[in-house]
C-alpha cells in the first residue's frame, strides 16, 4: 500500500471543500433563528415550521410534482416509442435525418426552446399555465428518454425479438411480454431522467408558466430576487435531503444488483458440475 | 437367436412417390446489389436430418431465415407442407428455431421459457405444465425449471433452447448453428444428444453449420453451399467419397488436389498427365468428365505408403518425407514429388513409437489403387 502523502489529503480537502463548502453553509443557516442571513442568532427550526405555512410555496411544489410526473410520463412513452421506431423501424426514407433530428434539442440552447414553445403557444391561443409547462417539460425531455432506451435496444440481441415471433407472438405480444420487460431499467432510468430534468428546469418553464402556475425553482428565483430568506435556505436543505436520499438508495440498489449477479455466476459455475 | 431384421435404409429422396415436405423452387434472395441466394431448388422430406454446409457467407442463414419466416424470397417459391409460405409471418407458421445465439428470455425462468409458446398455442392451460416436464425430461433440465438463464451453464442453456422450439412439436425444426458456443467434447457428446432427440420425436430438422465434421455426424443429408448456390447434395458417405466438384472435395475433409490433363479410359476409368517423366494417375472419372483440364482427387487416407516399391500397381510416385504431423491415432506425411507437388498419405499408428519406420528425410512410395480416387473436370 501507497501511504497517504500531505499532497494528496490536501488535494482531496481542497476539491471537496470547493464543492461542498456552499452547499454546508447553506444547510447551517438554515437553522439560523435570525431574520438576517448572515447572521449567525443561535439554532432553530423556525423557518421548517414558516416554509410549511407559506401556502404560496406548497402550491409551487405542488405544481412542480404534478408538472415533473406527467411530463416525464408522457415523455416516457413518446420517448420509448421514437427509439423503437429508429432503431428497429428497418430502414425508411429520412431515417437519418429523423435520428440526427431526435438528438437536437439535446444541445438547443434552453432560451430558444422555451422561446419557440412561448411564441407557439401564444398563436394557437393557448392559454399559459399548468398544460403548458408539462407540454414544454415533455417536448424537451422525451429526446433525452429516446437517447437512454434506444441505447438499450442497440446493445441486445435481437434475435430474442424473432424467437418470440417464432413461438408464436404477434409483433405488439413479442414487444409487450419480451422487448419492453428487456428494455424496462432504461424506461425506468429513463422515466426517471426525465423526472429531474424537469423538477429542475428554471428557464424553459419561466418562459410557458403563466400567472395561474408557478414551479418551485421560478419561485424560488423570484424570492431570492428581492433578498435570500432564511425560508429558502430551509427549503434548499430540504431538496439536498431528498436528492441525497435519492443518490444512496440508487447506489444500494445497483450494490445488490452487482453481489446478486455474482451469486447467480456461482451458481452457474456449480450447475455446470 | 435369429438376428433382427435390418431395418430398411432411411432415403425417401431415392423414392419418387414421396412428397417433400419443404420445396424450393427458383427461390433468390437479394439484398440490394447483393444476391445472397441465386436460384436455389431444394426437396427436403419427412424426418429428415437436414444440413445446411458452406463457409460464413454463403448463404446458409438467409436460406434458414427464409423457412422461419424472417426473410422473404425475393423470387421463387418455397412451399412447407404443400402450403405456399409467401406472406405467411413467423408466428403464423408450423416451424420453429432454435438460434445461435440460443435467445432465451432472459427475465423468465427456464420453465416460463419452455412454455412461452405453449401459452400462445391452441393448448390448454392444463396440458402446458405436461408438455414443459415432458420437454425438461427430454433435455433432462428438470432439476433447473425454476433457475433462470444466467444461473445455469452453456450447456444447459443450449438445452433449453432445444427443449422450447421443441414444445410446440413443430413440423420442422430450424438449428443455426446450434453447438456454436460449446467446447469440442460438450459439441461431440451433444451431437449424438440431438440424432437421439430428433429420431425420439421424429421430427424435420434442418441445421446450419459451417463445420464440417459436425455436418457429417448429424445430417442423413448434407447440402454443400457456396456463393448463394447449392454445389451438392448428398448422404455425407457420398459427399464424402464422390464430391461432384473439386470445391466440395477440398472443403470436406483433407484431400490431394492434383491439376493435369485428362483423357477417358475404359470401365468409368480416367487418365491424368500431370507431370513431365511422371506415369499418368488413373482414377475413377468424375460425372460429367471430358477430356481435357481436369483436377486428380484422393483421400490422404487412400494413400499407401511404403519403403519398397509395391508390386503390381499402376499409381506409384516416389518421394521424400517432408514433414511428419504425429496425431496420435494417426499419422500425416507430408511426401515431396519430384516435381515439388507435395502429397499427404495418412497411416494409422497401430505400432509403438519406436518400432514405426519412416523419419524425414526417407525416400518412400506412394501408391493407391485405380479406383481410390476420382478425376473431376476442371
Amino acid at each position: 500500500m501507497r501511504r497517504f502523502s500531505w499532497f494528496n489529503a490536501t488535494a482531496l480537502t481542497a476539491g471537496f471543500a470547493f464543492l461542498y463548502i456552499p452547499m454546508i453553509i447553506l444547510v447551517i443557516y438554515s437553522f439560523n433563528s435570525s431574520r438576517l442571513v448572515t447572521v449567525w442568532a443561535g439554532f432553530s427550526t423556525h423557518w421548517y415550521g414558516e416554509l410549511f405555512r407559506d401556502q404560496a410555496f406548497l402550491d409551487a411544489a405542488w405544481v412542480t410534482l404534478r408538472v415533473a410526473f406527467v411530463s416525464s410520463s408522457i415523455a416516457t412513452i413518446l420517448g420509448t416509442m421514437a427509439a423503437y421506431v429508429l432503431v428497429r423501424g428497418g430502414k425508411f426514407m429520412g431515417r437519418t435525418l429523423f435520428s440526427g433530428m431526435i438528438y437536437a434539442p439535446l444541445v438547443m440552447p434552453e432560451v430558444i426552446t422555451g422561446l419557440s414553445l412561448l411564441l407557439l403557444f401564444i398563436s394557437i391561443g393557448l392559454d399559459r399555465g399548468i398544460v403548458t409547462i408539462i407540454l414544454a417539460h415533455t417536448t424537451f425531455s422525451m429526446c433525452y428518454v429516446s437517447v437512454v432506451v434506444s441505447s438499450r435496444l442497440v446493445s441486445f440481441d435481437r434475435s430474442v425479438e424473432e424467437a418470440a415471433l417464432d413461438l408464436g407472438c404477434t409483433p405488439w405480444d413479442a414487444f409487450k411480454s419480451v422487448t419492453l420487460p428487456l428494455i424496462a431499467p432504461a424506461v425506468i432510468a429513463g422515466w426517471l431522467l426525465a423526472f429531474t430534468l424537469s423538477l429542475d428546469d428554471l428557464v424553459i418553464a419561466s418562459f410557458t408558466a403563466g400567472p395561474s402556475a408557478t414551479t418551485l425553482p421560478i419561485k424560488i428565483f423570484s424570492s431570492v430576487r428581492l433578498g435570500v430568506s432564511p425560508e429558502i435556505n430551509a427549503l434548499s436543505t430540504i431538496l439536498i435531503l431528498i436528492v441525497t436520499i435519492g443518490v444512496i438508495s440508487a447506489s444500494l440498489v445497483s450494490k445488490r444488483r452487482i453481489v446478486q449477479q455474482q451469486r447467480d455466476e456461482q451458481m452457474a459455475e456449480q450447475a455446470q458440475q | 437367436m435369429k438376428p433382427a431384421a435390418k431395418p430398411a435404409e432411411f432415403a425417401p429422396w431415392l423414392d419418387p412417390n414421396e412428397t417433400p415436405l419443404i420445396r424450393f423452387d427458383g427461390v433468390t434472395k437479394r439484398f440490394g446489389d447483393f444476391t445472397a441466394i441465386d436460384d436455389i431448388d431444394l426437396k427436403i422430406y419427412r424426418k429428415e436430418f437436414y444440413a445446411l454446409l458452406g463457409p460464413s457467407g454463403c448463404g446458409k442463414t438467409t436460406l434458414m431465415r427464409m423457412l422461419a419466416g424472417f426473410e422473404t424470397p425475393t423470387e421463387g417459391t418455397i412451399t412447407i407442407g404443400g402450403q405456399d409460405m409467401k406472406g405467411i409471418p413467423p408466428n403464423r407458421r408450423e416451424v420453429n428455431m432454435m438460434f445461435q445465439s440460443y435467445a432465451l428470455f432472459p427475465h423468465l425462468s427456464v420453465w416460463d421459457n419452455i412454455a412461452f409458446g405453449l401459452k400462445r398455442s391452441k393448448m390448454s392451460k392444463e396440458e402446458i405444465p405436461e408438455r414443459v416436464k415432458e420437454m425438461l425430461r427430454l433435455t433432462r433440465l428438470e432439476k433447473f425449471a425454476k433457475r433462470k438463464p444466467h444461473q445455469i451453464s452453456g450447456g444447459q442453456r443450449q438445452r433449453v433452447a432445444l427443449a422450447r422450439s421443441l414444445a410446440k412439436a413443430p413440423k420442422l425444426l430450424l438449428l443455426d448453428e446450434p453447438l456454436g458456443a460449446l467446447d469440442a467434447k460438450l459439441r461431440q457428446q451433444t451431437q449424438f444428444e440431438l440424432m437421439d432427440i430428433q429420431e425420439k420425436t421424429g421430427t424435420t430438422f434442418v441445421i446450419v453449420t459451417h463445420d464440417q465434421e459436425e455436418a457429417m455426424t448429424v445430417a442423413s443429408r448434407v447440402a454443400v453451399m457456396d456463393n448463394g448456390k447449392v454445389i451438392q447434395v448428398d448422404t455425407p458417405a457420398r459427399i464424402y467419397e464422390t464430391p461432384n466438384s473439386v470445391y466440395v472435395a477440398d472443403f470436406i475433409g483433407d484431400v490431394n488436389l492434383i491439376t493435369g490433363n485428362a483423357t477417358l479410359k475404359d470401365e468409368g476409368l480416367a487418365a491424368l498427365s500431370w507431370a513431365e517423366g511422371q506415369p499418368e494417375i488413373i482414377g475413377t472419372a468424375g460425372e460429367g468428365l471430358t477430356a481435357g483440364n481436369a483436377t486428380f482427387v484422393i483421400r490422404p487416407e487412400k494413400v499407401a505408403i511404403s519403403a519398397e516399391r509395391p508390386e503390381g500397381m499402376n499409381n506409384v510416385v516416389q518421394g521424400r518425407i517432408h514433414d511428419i504431423a504425429y496425431l496420435g491415432n494417426i499419422s500425416t506425411y507430408h511426401v515431396a514429388l519430384p516435381d515439388g507437388t507435395l502429397m499427404k498419405a495418412q497411416a494409422a499408428n497401430n505400432r509403438r513409437l519406436s518400432r514405426r519406420s519412416f523419419t524425414w528425410e526417407d525416400e518412400v512410395w506412394l501408391s493407391w489403387t485405380d479406383t481410390a480416387g476420382l478425376v473431376l473436370a476442371g
